[in-house]
């Protein structure tokens, strides 16, 4: 693995070639191998190992970008000098900033998030994990698909004003589904920490809910009271973040345009980004080297806040925005520069309710309703309303009287994300949770009146 | 490269794999941008390195470096042989590969101006001169502009003597204009949405597309939408042009024909297919009109999908997808090619990089044209009532591929045979096989484009790839409209 020393040498050579009032490099890579999975067959399964650097050399006002997994000298001298090319023919920016010298202060210890166990993990390990998740869908006769896949990256950032950080992490994660006849069952789950992953466990889960499912019933679409399970939320939820950077207000491509500050979800919606999580993710420094702050967005279902680059803190704050956007400050949150979106939060968090519920607590207090597992292809409609599109997937079930009574034929939703965290009824506790449509969250499960479903469709 | 694959075959066979390929990739990309007079991106990069597949055991192993030195190379394929011995002990059966000759050729994608020859400064002045255009228009609040460039050079080599140089060329340009106002944001691409236009070609696409001269107009169709009607909500008659019917080609017939999702191989995450095997020339996909074919040759036109061989060394074809309505033809592999009782593949394995695993992969999924001689201007005429629908805003379709939901940027209402109202947010949805019956009518060749789709995402880790899908627009019979704004 490439460490922070060999990277900081690297550094060195680059600064030596480079011509540039300043320059930057991002060093990042690692070794990742996935196993994967489908009828009941290790079907593909592959390793790699590469390292990436990417130069950013700056002139006054121009900056540009370039980028190598070349690490011999030549390439070297290429990339940096590729990078000084592109800067060089560009108009001058007013808003691009020096690069920092200072990191800004950190809120919150990142915890530990490399684990010998995770990086030390083999084909033949993860065949092994494969084989009791094949054991199980065999027991309940299904065919199951998935992944195991284990990793180990880094990922530096050094510039000429002295500024440098490096981060190291392992990951982990597990996806299965299992396939019956005419139904299907989910469960993914994800951690720096291989060890607290339990394929058996996930396995049972998605094969009951494969089951349970057989022969489902189609009911007409309509709105319904939904009980949405931590992945699905979060595959809603993170349409909706891209928004609260300061940029997309000063784009007028956000929807909160006009409404931070306002009362835009219900008064039980809590969200913070806060990289130092125990139950979050990756580094506590972005693309420019600053370090990540803790940020509370909504509290009580009104925006409060945005996140921010150094670039865009400076300009909100010379904007006509400026009195309706809340507290401007440096959040460190910017991606690597230049780049068109500006900053976003990455690594959210959901505040839990007082009195939490279970997914089944919830299922007992619903009269009439549907249990989701999971969604998929979720893609905006209306970008101000954030109306969403999508469907359900993998265990979808009918809920009445308190009790889940059977599988449903899968439904399309077009449903405004303003609308659904207006209408939350219960909250679980939240738990770290994946989906496939947007980043990772620690999320709880939801009970959410008036979910609008607008088809069924024929499974 | 013979001798650095050289080094990794040895070493496969030695360590007891039975079949062994490997692509080196050497692989270089410009991305350009603006976003409201300033620059959005300027990004160059490079990426090389090996991937390695064999058999072993009967069983896949695919393992990959950035590092072609000899020690890397020769641990790297002895990581794949150990990956394909481990996932041999859970296999239900051998892997069979159908036959495929081997082969020694070359070939470059053909284009008339090399795009890294044209320089930076030229570029952005255009990409500047289309924002300056786009902002002139008052009420557009945010412009933004891309040109895109990439060269990938690949040598595949395999233990069956198959050696491969290939050198394909990407170019991709278009801007669009937003414009937000009360509670509503509009905006209008060209030429059309995600990107623009994508080719297998040089910078001549850059001159094709006259990106400069549509730019006001382009503006002002966004700033116009504000004071359009709402898309009326029902089961009517609609018109998709080009680009959009290339997008429900790509979600409604591409990915369904995908033989590895059909055999359940990518149940996990892309999702399987309503398109089970005993449906191949038994299914009545679509009207007798709809023809469609998977064709990978140069002869098809310069799609994404365009390339002389896979990824496995197979020489592109032409399968006929969909004949007169027929179900006639899936996306196969070597791998895959037996389970539909074909002993060759049909050539569609492709790999984003030389650290992914090949897989299949949609080609140019093109819808022919009509024979008879037909315009858009002519097909809107014969039209009673009806929406025209222009340009993709959002798509979203069932793991399986049967719902679609698609809106569009721009449409208008057609009445009596003429366009009349200009129609903000409309939606269409149905079931695939119900929709592509009811195509009554498609425009003739002189109004078919090759579109490219850049951003097509599939597998484990996901793999982006470009596609093709050739089009020419299309009417459709009682198609329900406008769902998507239904009770929210």
């Amino acid at each position: 693995m490439l460490d922070k020393s060999k990277a900081a040498e690297t550094f060195s050579r680059i600064r030596k070639y480079s011509a540039a009032d300043e320059v930057e490099a991002l060093i990042y890579g690692g070794r990742s191998a996935l196993t994967r999975f489908a009828n009941n067959t290790i079907h593909q399964n592959v390793a790699e190992e590469n390292y990436v650097i990417s130069v950013r050399s700056a002139f006054g006002g121009r900056t540009a970008r370039a980028t190598t997994n070349k690490l011999d000298e030549e390439s070297l001298k290429r990339v940096v000098q590729a990078s000084e090319s592109l800067a060089r023919v560009q108009h001058e920016d007013a808003d691009l900033m020096p690069m920092s010298s200072d990191a800004g202060k950190a809120d919150g210890q990142v915890p530990n998030r490399r684990f010998d166990q995770t990086a030390a993990i083999t084909p033949q390990d993860r065949a092994q994990a494969v084989g009791k998740i094949v054991s199980t869908a065999q027991k309940h006769k299904l065919i199951t698909a998935g992944i195991f896949s284990t990793g180990e990256s880094v990922e530096g950032i050094f510039n000429s004003r002295g500024l440098s950080d490096w981060h190291t992490q392992t990951s982990s994660e597990i996806s299965i589904t299992m396939l019956a006849s005419d139904s299907s069952g989910w469960q993914k789950a994800n951690s720096p920490n291989v060890g607290i992953l339990d394929p058996a466990a996930l396995a049972d889960i998605a094969a009951r809910k494969a089951s349970n499912s057989a022969a489902p019933k189609k009911i007409p679409a309509g709105k319904y009271t939904v009980i949405l399970e931590p992945a699905a939320v979060l595959d809603m939820a993170g349409f909706m973040f891209w928004d609260f950077g300061g940029l997309a207000i000063l784009d007028q491509r956000s929807f909160l345009n006009n409404r931070v500050g306002t009362n835009v979800f219900g008064e039980n919606i809590n969200v913070w980004d806060d990289v130092a999580h125990p139950l979050q993710s990756g580094s506590p420094f972005d693309g420019e080297g600053m370090r990540r702050q803790r940020v509370q967005l909504i509290e009580r279902g009104v925006v409060k806040r945005l996140v921010y680059s150094r670039a865009t803190a400076r300009k909100m704050t010379e904007s006509e925005y400026k009195n309706k956007v809340g507290p401007i400050e440096i959040t460190g949150h910017g991606f690597p520069i230049p780049n068109e979106m500006g900053e976003a939060p990455m690594n959210i968090v959901f505040g839990g309710p007082a009195n939490p519920k279970t997914v089944d607590q919830m299922i007992a207090s619903t009269e009439r309703g549907v249990l989701v597992t999971r969604l998929w292809y979720i893609r905006e409609v209306d970008p101000y309303e954030k109306i969403l599109t999508g469907m359900t997937r993998d265990g979808t079930f009918y809920v009445e009287d308190g009790k889940v009574r059977y599988g449903v034929r899968n439904f399309r939703f077009n449903e405004s994300l303003i609308h659904m965290f207006s209408n939350v009824e219960d909250m679980g506790t939240p738990v770290r949770a994946s989906g496939e449509e947007s980043f990772d969250m620690v999320v709880p499960a939801m009970k959410i009146r008036d979910f609008n479903f607008t088809e069924v469709t024929k499974f | 490269m013979k001798h650095i694959a050289d080094w990794a075959l040895n070493v496969a066979e030695q360590r007891g794999a039975s079949h062994c390929d490997l692509r080196i990739v050497d692989e270089r990309s410009r991305a350009l941008a603006t976003k409201n007079g300033k620059v959005g991106a300027a990004a160059d990069s490079e990426s090389q390195g090996i991937g390695i597949r064999v058999l072993a055991n009967g069983a896949w192993g695919f393992a990959a470096s950035d590092d072609l030195s000899r020690t890397s190379v020769e641990t790297t394929a002895t990581r794949a042989v150990d990956i394909a011995k481990a996932s041999s002990h859970v296999k239900q059966s051998d892997v069979r590969l159908a036959p495929e000759k081997a082969v020694i050729a070359e070939w470059t994608t053909p284009h008339e101006i090399d795009p890294f020859t044209i320089s930076v400064e030229q570029n952005l002045d255009l990409l500047f001169k289309i924002d300056a255009e786009l902002r002139s228009v008052a009420g557009v609040t945010l412009a933004e502009t891309n040109m895109n460039f990439r060269r990938e050079e690949q040598w595949f080599i395999s233990s069956a003597g198959t050696n491969i140089h290939q050198t394909k060329y990407t170019t991709g340009a278009g801007f669009t204009a937003y414009a937000f106002a009360g509670t509503e944001l509009h905006k209008r691409s060209y030429p059309s949405s995600f990107g623009g236009q994508w080719q297998n070609k040089g910078y001549e696409l850059i001159h094709e597309l006259k990106l400069l001269e549509n730019a006001r107009r382009i503006g002002e169709e966004a700033v116009a939408l504000h004071h359009a009607d709402k898309c009326p909500e029902g089961v009517f008659d609609i018109i998709l042009e080009s680009s959009q019917l290339g997008l429900q080609i790509h979600e409604s017939v591409g990915h369904p024909i995908e033989l590895d999702r059909v055999l359940g191989m990518e149940a996990n995450f892309a999702g399987t297919s309503f398109l089970t095997l005993d449906k191949l020339r038994t299914l009545r996909y679509g009207s007798d009109l709809v023809n469609v074919v998977a064709d990978a040759r140069q002869e098809h036109g310069p799609g994404l999908g365009t390339f002389a061989f896979d990824d496995e060394g197979v020489p592109a074809q032409c399968t006929p997808i969909i004949t007169n309505g027929l179900f006639t033809g899936y996306l196969t592999s070597r791998e895959t090619a037996h389970t539909i009782g074909s002993n060759r593949s049909g050539g569609t394995l492709r790999a984003e990089s030389w650290n992914r695993l090949p897989m299949i992969r949609m080609t140019n999924i093109s819808i022919l044209p009509g024979e008879k001689p037909l315009t858009l201007e002519q097909l809107i005429a014969s039209t009673d009532y009806g929406i025209l629908m222009q340009t993709n805003r959002s798509w979203s379709i069932d793991d399986k591929r049967y719902n679609f939901q698609f809106g569009c940027e721009m449409g208008w209402e057609i009445k009596g045979g003429k366009r009349t109202r200009l129609l903000k947010n409309p939606s269409y949805s149905g079931i695939t096989t119900e929709f592509w019956n009811s195509m009554d009518a498609i425009c003739s060749r002189d109004d078919w484009t090759l579109w490219g789709t850049p951003n097509c995402g599939k597998g484990q880790p996901q793999q982006v790839m470009g596609t093709g899908h050739g089009a020419s627009p299309a009417r459709f019979r009682k198609i329900k409209v406008g769902a998507a704004y239904k009770g929210t």
